[in-house]
Parts: structure tokens; C-alpha cells; sequence
């Protein structure tokens, strides 16, 4: 039985505007020990799936699908067995730790926190764990004592490791943890993460729109487009041999963290990711497409075998044109004006 | 340590302050001319030779500047002139701080906690039936005058329904001791308390309810939640505390409204406070008295401002630092 | 076809620009139940304050006009609203009192928004030793508790009409300073402002086309909500005897002051409190609402999010 075991789970946010489909139905399997990559631009939805996996997106977002760590749906838990599984069996890294740490609680009480709630140690035990977590991702323990903004980012960014570690989880979701960070230390940050996952055999779904960095660090891949996968494989294939056009452009890019001009056009690609609320038809992508052709505009792709164990969501893929046609119901061909 | 230098930084700007207003009582007042002649023209003509005489001996008849320097002498060793009855205003202010500290005292702390609990409650269930209503009600407290709410709480407790006494501070005529007194003054306060404490408290669950609302946008709370940690503890320990630091700054700045709410409802009640000497000062149109309490209004608040710094930087770490 | 269309002039566009903000505001505006409420109530009071000579006579608040009244009488349905102790309606020195009571309000608060925007828009953009000074001048001032500061000034300038205006104008301007002066700051670091010093635009061109346009609407939500201040400041001036002159210039914080002077609470006329101090409430609420609608619509902050 897989780790984690997603099955096509949408979310739906409620604003003043009406439902912004932020995940429309995807598909995710994660085994022990396994890296999964989750890549695509900001708005792509890939922040939400890490919120929704432990169920920590605001109320009233609406939740489908299915989210099964070892065989429990994560959706269906009590909120007393969520509170118990949350960080015991899965944590999270959030981004920016600037604002992801309590400003008012010493470093040393925030590790400890939840160590102590799910009854693993007693207050002294939790602090001198709490050390040896600090020690373990590279920070001298007297720092136990500092407040978050005694620290630099990098070192904030580590006690963000150490808390996730807290609880000798079986998986980490670790969301855009290099993003806010100087390359240099973005690099130290990366090896720490690699040389724990391996020590401690952890399974981990990072989180980024920096391809490259995933590479390096994953198993397999997942790229987003929209609320939707539209390819999955392993690292190394997804990367240098794209199936889907999108993955391409991303692969193409290697962007650089914090230059502005990548956010939106990672590979100079035209236009802005769309809006949740507002989608085109056909394949999302379509308008943005170098390889875009007739069908793109009126027939959805679903996520199609390139080979085994690599899936694209194109119509460009052999036979997935035939197979969207004869699954879902295109709008009528519009007479060819120009062949 | 840092905190000294904090805490010695905010003392002198505190002192710098008070000498600023030091300077503008002074010279505010001289506006109003000679206080000699101001004082022959209401209550007994003097002849020019007794003028001459007594502004000589308030030292009225010396060049400005020497004048102020005199002025400040006399305040900083606790002289603050003669009222129009003669009695020094020093004496007539302090026989009147102890009621005002005392109404204004627990009010204040009664108007903060229950505005910091309204507000907390409100901002963590924002749009609830409660918070709305509650916003409903803030808009119309803001909307009245102390003062008239407190004519309109008179009206309604003390001679309709007949439960409080409507004015003074003891029952008259009476000779009470320990606890019957401390009953008596507790059931003369409660009325003026009532009024202050509700006047003010709505301000302060509003900026709370916003602060927390801000606070729970944060990705800390987040965090807090993905470790396992039960709500009210994330209310608590998390959003809370670090709600409770703008709150503070801006309740500061509230202070000098309270004691202008003092001020009428202390006239209103007939509380022997400073606000009742106040209003008498006004009524009497008596100078020195009017100068010497806005002194004490104004050190007051710019004192307390002192003391609620040291508090905020005791409750957030990231000031201790700077 | 020979129409020669004439390209619109800049000006003209600025004022089409203009135009059509404007309507969008108000479109906005009208879906605001709050706004409109508040709208209903201020212009309803503007009326009766226009037209109030109309609706009860000058002579009502003379005593001599009706010798056959009776005084501290509860209302009645010859008198709405009672009399008060010289046998005046207290229905007519509501009206009048309504006039006072706006005029104040507005003209304090225009002298507070001079003062307070013109101080902040100077602070905020020049910057350096002149921000600094006038800053800390700003933060003296506010901690000085507002009520002993203005009757300590009304006392100086001996109480009346215009001093009321007055020494509520010059003590309620340091939190408008501030706010525009943060206003000012983030405007000033837009990339249309740089470009205009950059084409050698002179600092009062910068000030008046650039800056202050979009400083504007933020200045006119806060300016309704000092409108409010300022009417309570005024009835609490009032009531302590340091407001205008209650006999020629009859204003709610007047009518109270003559109440609580006879005891009115303690004997139960609860006519002659009740009716201006509902009165103000109104009034007060109905800007309060009004700048809260607008401040929802013009504040860049809350825009954005």
C-alpha cells in the first residue's frame, strides 16, 4: 500500500467573486522513502494541494476527492485523529519562514510544541530533543533560546527543517523551501534537506517552480498547469526528454530564484498563467502553446501514457487526441477556414 | 542591556515632551495678559501702586525669558500658583487626585479587558451573528457623547429605577468606616464606572478584532494548526499574543480621551475628582487652577505613555532588539 | 463622408478620466446598505438645517415670543419634543441647533484638513529635516489629551462660535497629518512619479498634479469621519460652557448644557436630553457610515487585498 495515496482531489475556494477551482481532480501516489517534485508557476494550485493534504486551507473551501495516508482518508478523519496524525505522520515546510515562525515564542518552544501536544515527551525531554533537532540540521543548540528574528533566513528556513522533523514523521511536504533564499544558502538549505531525507528515509513531496532544483532532489515529477497534473514520470526523463510542451518551456527556462522576470515568463513564454476563475476552453494551455494546433482549442486533454510510467496530459501524445475525443464530448468542429 | 537604553531613550523623549508643554502652558497663558491685572479687573480693583507691588512679587515685572525660567523653578518644586480662592492649586489638586485615579483607574482596566475580550471573540469568529451585532453596537456607543449617555444612565438607574445614587462620591452627612464606606464609595462608582468603561470598550474590541484578523492571515497560524495544535491553544498561544502588540500601541494613544470622558463625567456626577475641578476652574473661568491642571492632564498621559512602552516592549521581542 | 473629428484635448480626457472615476465611486457606493443609510440621515439633517427657519421660527427660541407656554413641560401634541425651562420648544431648538452643529463640524474639519493634509503632504514629500520636524511636532501634539488642551485654548480666546471652530480645527489635525503623510510616502515611490522628476517636473507641479490627486480620496474618507469628531468635539465644548453663545447661536451641545444646568437629568426631563443627544447620535452615525462606505471603496489598502 502506497504511503499517500491521492485521488483526484479538487478544491474549490469561496471568495466575494464567486468559486475559484484552485485543483480540479488530480492524481498523486507517494511510496516510503520516495521523492515526488511538484513543479509549475505561482497559482498553479501546487501550495493548495500541500495545504489540502492535511486539511489546513481556510473554512468553507470546498474538498473532494480523496487523500489516503496509509489507507486512512485524510478528509473523512475526526478532527481529534487529524490533530494526532498531523505532524506525528506528515509535516510541513512552509515557504518564507520569515512569517512562518511565531515572532513571540522563543525558537526552542516552538520545536518543542509539538512534540510535547502528541505526548511524546514530557517538557524537559521535548527541549533537549528539541536541541539535538537543532544540532541535526546544522545550528548550535543554544539557539534554542533566540526569537525567530534573532536568525537569518537560512537559519530560520533550518528551524523550519528541525520543527518538521520534530515528530519523526513518515513524510515531509516541504512548500517552496528555498524560494525566499540567497542561491548560496538556497544550495545549503537543498543539501541539508537531501542528506536527511536519505538518513532518515523519509518520504518527501517538495514543492517549487524551480525545475532544476527538483531534479536533482527527486524521484519522480509532477508538473501543474492550472489546477490540473499535466505530466508525470521520473525525474531525469520528465526533465530532458518533455512530453508535454509546458514542461519543455519549464525545462528550457532553468530560472533564476527571485528574478522577477521568470515569475511570469519562465521561458519567455507569452502571456500569464490563466485565472482560476476564469479558464479557457479546450486544453488550458492552449493560448500559451508554441505547439498548438487545431484541436487544443475545443478538445480537453487528460493525462495520457507516453510510456510506462510517464503520463502527459497533450494531444500531441500519440493516441490521446482519439482517446480525449471518445471520453468527453468536444463541441462541434467549426468549418476549416484556412487549412 | 537593550532594554535599559530602550527604557532610558523612552524617558527622555518623556522629559523632552513634558518641557515642550512646560513651554506652551507658559506661554499660552501669558496670552491672556498679565494675570495680576486679569485677577484686579474680576474679583477687586487694585490700586496701580498694589499692581506694581504684586506683580513684583510674582516676579511679573521681569523680562520674558527670565520670567519662564521662574515659572519653571516654581513648577518643578511643586508650586503651580494661587486659585481665584486663594488656596494653592498644588493643595486643591491633590486632595481631588485620589477619586479620579480611582474612577479612572478601574475603568480603564475593566474598558481594556472586556474590549480585548469582545474583540478577541469577535475577530476569531469573524461575520458571526455575535461579531456583527457587536460591530452594530460599537457604531452607536462611538456615535454618543459620554456625556449624554451618561445624563441618559442617570435618568434611567438612579431616578427611575432608584438603584444608584446619582451623584458625589459618599453618601452625605454619614460617618462610615471600613467596609460599610468602602460599600458606600463602591456603590457611588459604579454608576460613572459603568459609563466610562462602556464608552471606551468598544473602541477597543475593534481595533482587537481587526489586529487578530490580520494575525490569523499570517502562515504562523498555519504552522501552528499543521503541528496538531488544538484551536483555542492556536487562539492563545499564537494569535493572540501577537494580536495583543499593535492593540497595544494604538490603546495608548486612546489615553488622553479618557481623561476627557473623565472630565465631563466626573462633572456630570459629581465625582470630587480632577475632572469636577476642572469643570469648576471653567465655570470660575480661574487661570492659574486651568494651567496648573492641564499640566498634571498632560504629564499624566505623556507618563503613561511611558509606562505601556516598558509593557510592549516586555511582550514583544523583536523591540527589546532595536 | 467629411466629419472632422477633433482629437480630444488632454485636459478634456482628464476630465472624462475623471468623470467616469467618479461614477464608478458612486455605482460602488450604492451598493453599500451602510453608505446609503448614512447618506439618507446627513441629507435629511442638511435639510433640516437648510430649511429649518421654515419649520420652526426664529421667534420660538426667544422666551418673550410665547408668553402663554409653559415651561419643563413633557412632550405633548402641541409640543413634540416638550419645553425646556424658558418655555421654548425643544423641537424648534433641535432644528436650529442642527444648523450649528454642521456648521462646526464642517468648518472645524476644514481647517483640520488644511492643516492636517498640508502638513502631511509637505512632511511626506520632501522628506529629510522637514519630515522629521514636522513629525515630531505631530507626535507632541498628539499626545497632549485633547479635551484639557481645547479648554485651556477656548478659555484663552474666550468662548464663542468661531473660537469653538477654531480650537477644534487646530487640535484634531496630527492623525489626519499622519495618515496622509503615509499616503504620501507610497505614492511617492511609484515608477509615473520618478518619471515625472525625471522630465524636470518642479515640486509644486509634482504636489498638486501627481501626489495630491491620489492622496485625494483617501484625504475625503478621513475627512468624513473628522466631520464626525468634530460635531461630538462641539457638543462636549459646548456642554462645558466653552461653545458658542447658547442664546444667539443654539446648538445641541447647548440645549444639554441649559438641561444639565437645571438639573434635568436628576428630576427626570427627559425630553429636554433625549431629543438633542438623539440628535447628535444620528447625525455623527450618519458620517461615521458614510466614511466607513467610502473608506471600503477609496482605501488602496483594503483594495488590494
Amino acid at each position: 500500500m502506497s504511503l499517500l495515496s491521492v485521488n483526484d482531489l479538487t478544491v474549490t475556494y469561496k471568495t466575494q467573486a464567486g468559486d475559484v477551482p484552485a485543483v480540479r481532480g488530480i492524481d498523486l501516489q507517494l511510496e516510503r522513502g520516495e521523492v515526488l517534485g511538484l513543479a509549475g508557476e505561482s497559482g498553479c494550485g501546487k501550495s493548495t494541494i500541500a495545504g489540502a493534504l492535511l486539511r489546513l486551507l481556510p473554512i468553507g473551501t470546498a474538498v473532494t476527492g480523496e487523500v489516503l495516508l496509509d489507507g486512512e482518508n485524510v478528509l473523512e478523519m475526526t478532527p481529534g485523529r487529524l490533530r494526532a496524525v498531523r505532524w506525528s505522520e506528515a509535516s510541513i515546510i512552509f515557504q518564507g519562514a520569515m512569517h512562518a515562525l511565531n515572532p513571540v515564542q522563543r525558537i526552542g518552544d516552538q520545536i518543542a510544541e509539538p512534540i510535547i501536544l502528541h505526548g511524546q515527551a514530557g517538557e524537559r525531554e521535548a527541549r533537549v530533543r528539541a536541541g539535538e533537532l537543532l544540532e541535526q540540521v546544522g545550528l548550535p543548540s543554544r539557539r534554542l533560546m533566540d526569537y525567530p528574528h534573532e536568525l537569518s533566513g537560512g537559519q530560520r528556513q533550518r528551524v523550519m527543517i528541525a520543527m518538521a522533523l520534530a515528530c519523526s514523521p513518515s513524510f515531509i511536504i516541504a512548500d517552496e523551501p528555498t524560494t525566499a533564499l540567497d542561491v548560496m544558502v538556497q544550495a545549503q538549505v537543498l543539501r541539508l534537506l537531501k542528506e536527511l531525507q536519505k538518513e532518515l528515509g523519509l518520504a518527501m513531496i517538495f514543492i517549487t517552480h524551480d525545475l532544476s532544483v527538483l531534479v536533482e532532489t527527486c524521484d519522480k515529477l509532477a508538473i501543474m498547469y492550472a489546477g490540473r497534473i499535466i505530466e508525470t514520470g521520473p525525474a531525469e526523463e520528465v526533465f530532458k526528454a518533455s512530453a508535454h510542451p509546458y514542461t519543455k518551456a519549464l525545462a528550457a527556462a532553468f530560472p533564476e530564484i527571485g528574478d522577477a522576470r521568470f515569475r511570469k515568463h519562465p521561458s519567455g513564454l507569452p502571456g500569464d498563467p490563466p485565472y482560476p476563475g476564469d479558464l479557457p476552453g479546450g486544453c488550458t494551455f492552449h493560448p500559451r502553446c508554441p505547439s498548438v494546433f487545431e484541436p487544443c482549442s475545443t478538445v480537453d486533454p487528460h493525462l495520457f501514457d507516453v510510456s510506462p510510467g510517464r503520463r502527459a496530459a497533450c494531444l500531441l501524445v500519440e493516441g490521446a487526441l482519439a482517446a480525449a475525443q471518445a471520453a468527453t464530448p468536444s463541441t462541434p468542429d467549426l468549418p476549416k477556414e484556412n487549412g | 542591556m537593550s532594554t535599559r537604553r530602550y527604557l532610558i531613550s523612552k524617558i527622555l523623549q518623556a522629559l523632552l515632551t513634558l518641557a515642550f508643554v512646560l513651554a506652551f502652558n507658559f506661554f499660552l497663558f501669558r496670552g491672556l495678559g498679565n494675570p495680576v491685572e486679569l485677577q484686579s479687573r474680576g474679583h477687586g480693583a487694585m490700586t496701580a501702586a498694589a499692581i506694581q507691588e504684586e506683580n513684583h512679587v510674582l516676579g511679573l515685572d521681569l523680562p520674558l525669558p527670565q520670567q519662564f525660567l521662574h515659572y519653571v523653578k516654581e513648577t518643578v518644586t511643586g508650586h503651580l500658583g494661587f486659585t481665584l480662592g486663594g488656596t494653592p492649586v498644588t493643595e486643591e489638586i491633590g486632595v481631588r487626585v485620589w477619586p479620579t485615579v480611582l474612577l479612572i483607574g478601574t475603568s480603564t482596566i475593566a474598558s481594556i479587558a472586556l474590549g480585548v475580550y469582545i474583540g478577541i471573540v469577535q475577530g476569531w469568529r469573524r461575520g458571526s451573528k455575535f461579531d456583527k451585532s457587536m460591530l452594530g453596537v460599537t457604531l452607536v456607543l462611538y456615535a454618543m457623547p459620554e456625556f449624554w449617555f451618561g445624563l441618559l444612565m442617570i435618568m434611567l438607574f438612579s431616578v427611575t429605577l432608584n438603584i444608584f445614587p446619582s451623584g458625589g462620591m459618599q453618601t452625605t452627612a454619614t460617618d462610615l468606616h471600613g467596609m460599610t464606606l468602602w460599600l458606600d464609595i463602591g456603590k457611588h462608582l459604579a454608576l460613572p464606572f459603568f459609563v466610562l468603561t462602556v464608552s471606551y470598550l468598544a473602541e477597543y474590541s475593534i481595533i482587537m478584532r481587526s489586529s487578530l484578523m490580520e494575525v490569523l492571515t499570517e502562515d504562523f497560524i498555519a504552522t501552528a494548526r499543521a503541528k496538531g495544535v488544538r484551536e483555542k491553544l492556536v487562539r492563545r498561544r499564537h494569535a493572540v499574543p501577537n494580536a495583543l502588540l499593535p492593540t497595544m500601541t494604538i490603546t495608548i494613544l486612546s489615553l488622553g480621551y479618557v481623561l476627557g470622558g473623565a472630565i465631563v463625567i466626573e462633572t456630570i456626577f459629581s465625582w470630587p475628582g480632577l475632572g469636577a475641578l476642572t469643570y469648576l476652574g471653567i465655570t470660575e473661568r480661574d487661570n492659574a487652577l486651568l494651567q496648573g491642571l492641564f499640566l498634571i492632564f498632560s504629564a499624566a498621559v505623556i507618563v503613561s505613555n511611558v509606562v505601556a512602552d516598558l509593557l510592549y516592549s516586555y511582550l514583544d521581542p523583536r523591540v527589546r532588539a532595536a | 463622408m467629411s466629419t472632422i473629428i477633433v482629437p480630444p484635448t488632454p485636459k478634456a480626457i482628464a476630465r472624462r478620466r475623471r468623470k467616469d472615476s467618479l461614477l464608478r465611486i458612486w455605482n460602488q457606493y450604492r451598493r453599500s446598505p451602510m453608505g446609503m443609510i448614512g447618506l439618507v440621515v446627513l441629507i435629511f439633517f442638511v435639510l433640516v438645517a437648510i430649511f429649518g427657519p421654515l419649520m420652526a421660527s426664529h421667534c420660538d427660541l426667544s422666551p418673550l415670543c410665547h408668553p402663554t407656554n409653559m415651561p419643563i413641560q413633557p412632550p405633548s401634541g402641541k409640543f413634540w419634543f416638550g419645553t425646556d425651562y424658558q418655555a421654548r420648544s425643544v423641537l424648534s431648538l433641535t432644528i436650529w441647533g442642527t444648523r450649528i452643529s454642521l456648521i462646526v463640524g464642517l468648518a472645524a474639519t476644514l481647517i483640520t484638513v488644511v492643516i492636517g493634509a498640508g502638513l502631511g503632504l509637505i512632511a511626506g514629500y520632501y522628506g529629510g529635516w522637514t519630515e522629521i520636524i514636522l513629525m515630531r511636532l505631530t507626535d507632541w501634539f498628539l499626545v497632549i489629551p485633547f479635551l484639557p488642551l481645547a479648554i485651556v485654548l477656548s478659555i484663552i480666546l474666550k468662548p464663542s462660535l468661531y473660537t469653538v471652530i477654531f480650537v477644534i480645527g487646530v487640535t484634531s489635525w496630527p492623525s489626519t497629518a499622519r495618515v496622509i503623510r503615509a499616503q504620501v510616502l507610497s505614492v511617492k515611490t511609484r515608477t509615473y512619479v520618478e518619471r515625472a522628476r525625471a522630465l524636470g517636473a518642479g515640486d509644486w507641479h509634482m504636489m498638486t498634479r501627481h501626489i495630491l490627486p491620489n492622496v485625494g480620496p483617501l484625504i475625503f474618507a478621513n475627512t468624513i469621519l473628522i466631520v464626525a469628531v468634530a460635531i461630538l468635539s462641539e457638543a462636549v465644548l459646548s456642554f462645558l460652557s466653552l461653545g458658542p453663545d447658547p442664546i444667539n447661536n443654539v446648538s445641541w451641545g447647548t440645549i444639554l448644557e441649559s438641561a444639565f444646568g437645571h438639573g434635568a437629568a436628576y428630576s427626570g426631563y427627559w425630553w429636554w436630553i433625549v431629543a438633542p443627544g438623539t440628535a447628535i447620535v444620528l447625525l455623527v452615525l450618519a458620517f461615521t457610515m458614510i466614511g466607513y462606505a467610502l473608506d471600503d471603496i477609496l482605501n488602496p489598502k483594503l483594495r488590494s487585498r
